[in-house]
């Protein structure tokens, strides 16, 4: 019957003169609304990205300000753009969230046994921590606990950390008007209790939302290509890929671990473009891996569910948890992580 | 699938991989589902080799992928572009459908039927290339740029 076989060409053309008028002198919202939609029709992800760049921070003192970020395990959310926020009133912020702690603590929703009800927040700012200029500067939380006695002048334990930051966040960075300050990589190390507690503060002073940002199988693999890709003058750790079994009635855990130089020339084979990864090595990488696993066990590790990859650069585990462990490419993996935390939040 | 009311006898075969032993009688398949796990890579590889088994006929409207597991985005090592280019390529419908879920297989069983009698020529007036034409006229527009 004629009236089945439907016209194929007229719903295609109209469809895409109706995107092509969005181009067009598009404001901030209307460029909101066409990333959405790009991301739900066929747009391939970045099949080739950069590998990290050695940083800059070559000199002692900025290397000091950046190594309490290191070797710490730090919890990945993805934030929404904060409204209103100013870099001026750090201070003010400092004040309001202290007295919001000390309310929240006193109302018993977190009490610890012997915990020291005097803290104080400090609010600062990490210079050099973006990736072009127009990256809004990152900032640093931290919780201290006020020493008891007044001899003592040092500054207190250090209870709970976290910062935000924003390393080449071009694409969420055009589409936001000029009140809201774009981060959307938030890292916190320390006690629940106190991320949530400061979560709540944030989002209700600047109307963000705070959401963890999970890695995906699919997203371990590129870190671990574009990790091994990094050229290190010594390895610090072996590269290590841990993966989990789906079966019943328990999950089994598969570690697998590389000496670092091993997992470098194999990558060096592997690679072709210079400065750049593409889709195709990193899948050639992991199937060779996969490849050797199964000749020598006679087991398919690609049926498996990747979870955690460790290599001297940084380790990532895929409930959003990072160590990184090379101050040189700092910037570098936060970089895929902000790109990771604006495509969540998009 | 089997649960759904069919007028004719309904006949599931499942297979790990193809092709299928060549040693056995069985009835005139009808349609294939291709059924791809975004957790795993080794299901995708699978499908990749069993696809060069089938027939060339087959893919004028005869076959389909399924994929599972898009509802948990963490667990996925396969992007979701990835199975749309296969599906692509082939030239066939590509379904995204969490089987686990009891609510969406019980919908995708109801599809699957259906598609299912077309291809089998039970429904009067509509052949399995008519039906293929008509999902792919609804399908995303960008698809063709790729």
């Amino acid at each position: 019957m004629d009236s089945y076989t439907a016209p194929e060409s007229t719903p295609r053309q109209s469809a895409s003169s109706r995107v092509k008028d969005y181009f067009i002198g598009a404001t901030p919202l209307q460029k909101r609304l066409e990333s959405a939609r790009k991301l739900t029709s066929f747009v391939p992800t970045p099949s080739r990205r950069k590998i990290p760049q050695c940083s800059q921070l070559q000199e002692d003192a900025e290397l000091q300000k950046v190594a309490f970020l290191l070797h710490k395990q730090w919890s990945l959310y993805s934030l929404t753009p904060l409204y209103k926020f100013s870099y001026t009133n750090l201070k003010e912020y400092s004040k309001l969230l202290s007295a919001f702690i000390a309310a929240e603590k006193q109302k018993g929703l977190a009490v610890e046994v012997g915990e020291d009800f005097n803290i104080k927040v400090i609010f600062s700012a990490l210079l050099g921590m973006k990736g072009t200029q127009r990256d809004p500067e990152a900032f640093l939380v931290q919780i201290l606990s006020k020493s008891q006695l007044p001899s003592e002048n040092g500054e207190g334990k250090v209870l709970w950390t976290g910062w935000f930051c924003c390393i080449f966040g071009d694409s969420l960075l055009e589409t936001v008007s000029e009140d809201f300050t774009c981060l959307p990589l938030f890292l916190a190390n320390g006690a629940e209790t106190n991320t949530a507690i400061i979560g709540t503060w944030f989002q209700k002073t600047f109307d963000c939302y705070f959401s963890p940002l999970a890695i995906s199988a699919f997203n371990l693999s590129w870190m671990a290509a574009m990790w091994t890709a990094c050229k290190m003058d010594r390895y610090m750790a072996t590269t290590e890929f841990l993966w989990s079994v789906p079966c019943s009635p328990q999950s089994l855990d598969i570690s697998y671990a590389i000496h670092p130089e091993d997992a470098k020339a194999l990558w060096d084979s592997v690679h072709k473009t210079p400065g750049e990864v593409t889709q195709e090595e990193v899948d050639l990488f992991m199937d060779c891996l996969y490849s050797h696993f199964y000749r020598h066990f006679k087991i398919h590790l690609s049926a498996t569910r990747l979870v955690r990859v460790s290599t001297s650069v940084a380790s990532a585990h895929t409930d959003g948890k990072i160590k990184i462990l090379c101050h040189k490419y700092l910037v570098g993996v936060l970089a895929y992580l902000t790109e990771l935390a604006i495509f969540q939040i998009e | 699938m089997l649960k759904e009311d069919c007028a004719s006898t309904l006949k599931v075969h499942l297979a790990q991989s193809l092709p299928l032993p060549s040693n056995v009688n069985r009835p005139r398949i009808d349609l294939i589902v291709f059924v791809v796990n975004l957790h795993s890579k080794y299901s995708l590889q699978n499908v990749e080799e069993s696809l060069h088994h089938v027939d060339a006929t087959f893919f004028l409207g005869k076959v389909g992928f399924l994929a599972t597991g898009a509802g948990q985005d963490n667990h996925c090592s396969i992007h979701r572009n990835t199975v749309l280019r296969l599906a692509h390529t082939y030239r066939s419908p590509l379904f995204f459908c969490d089987l686990e879920v009891e609510g969406f297989r019980a919908t995708m069983a109801q599809r699957l039927v259906r598609m299912l009698q077309i291809c089998a020529g039970h429904v009067p007036g509509v052949s399995a290339l008519n039906l293929l034409s008509l999902m792919r006229s609804s399908e995303n527009p960008f698809l063709e740029d790729v």
